[in-house]
């Protein structure tokens, strides 16, 4: 499936783009299978999505939890706890 | 009414516009957010908003309305400001209408306590040594999970 990836402030900065566009393995279906892809890009993906930050997930501009299933043309974005207010 | 902008806002012209012609309100409670000079380090010279377009209204409408079924609100308003910004300046507005001011006290700040850990926003300060984002507080969590409880 495919699926478009959005990156937010200091995880935005560390990847140095805001978006793109994905075209997953079959057996990436969820936030966290998602994140676990993302970290064997390399060094600075793995700093980020290997567990010790936390990222926090939004399917289609709603908060998700990690366990949160992705379906092909969903709109994922991955930033660190919000700190607005 | 929720708004995110870069522009500053009127609080007095905002709370007046909301009681106009509305003579059911006998409570107004309104949170002006400030950005303030000292953080965790140096004394900050500026703060940087940044959000997520797409989501940030629909969250803050979603907060707004789990706010209204919970409490007897007649109105609320939610005004979020995004980009560069000075100490001093105003962040966000709360302002809530009831006709008792326990429903307007108690959703103005589940509004905030929400906002605060939900709604996609994210500060970067500036100092003299340089720039950084600001870090989430679990204090702001806390905040937010007695609502839960």
């Amino acid at each position: 499936m495919q699926i478009k990836v959005l990156y937010f402030a200091r995880i935005k900065e560390a990847v140095n783009y805001s978006s793109e566009d994905v075209v997953l393995p079959e057996e990436v279906e969820t936030i966290t299978a998602l994140k676990y892809w993302l970290s064997k890009r390399g060094e600075v993906w793995a700093n980020l999505f290997n567990g010790q930050l936390v990222v926090r997930a939004a399917i289609n501009h709603n908060l998700v939890d990690d366990l949160a299933a992705i379906e092909d043309g969903d709109e994922v974005a991955f930033f660190p706890p919000v700190t607005g207010g | 009414m929720i708004r995110v902008q870069t522009d500053d806002f009127d609080v007095a012209q905002i709370l007046a516009g909301m009681r106009q012609n509305n003579p059911k309100i006998g409570a107004m409670v309104c949170f002006v957010g400030l950005v303030r000079d000292m953080n965790d380090s140096a004394e900050v010279t500026s703060l940087t908003l940044e959000h997520y377009p797409e989501m940030t209204e629909k969250s803050l409408h979603g907060i707004v309305s789990q706010a209204k079924q919970r409490w007897d609100i007649l109105d609320a308003v939610v005004i979020h400001r995004v980009g560069t910004l000075q100490p001093t300046d105003q962040i966000v507005l709360v302002a809530i209408t009831s006709a008792h001011r326990q429903a307007a006290f108690s959703a103005c700040e589940f509004v905030m306590d929400y906002l605060k850990t939900q709604a996609p926003f994210w500060k970067k300060e500036t100092n003299s040594q340089g720039a950084r984002w600001v870090e989430a507080k679990a204090s702001d969590d806390e905040a937010q999970v007695r609502w839960t409880q």
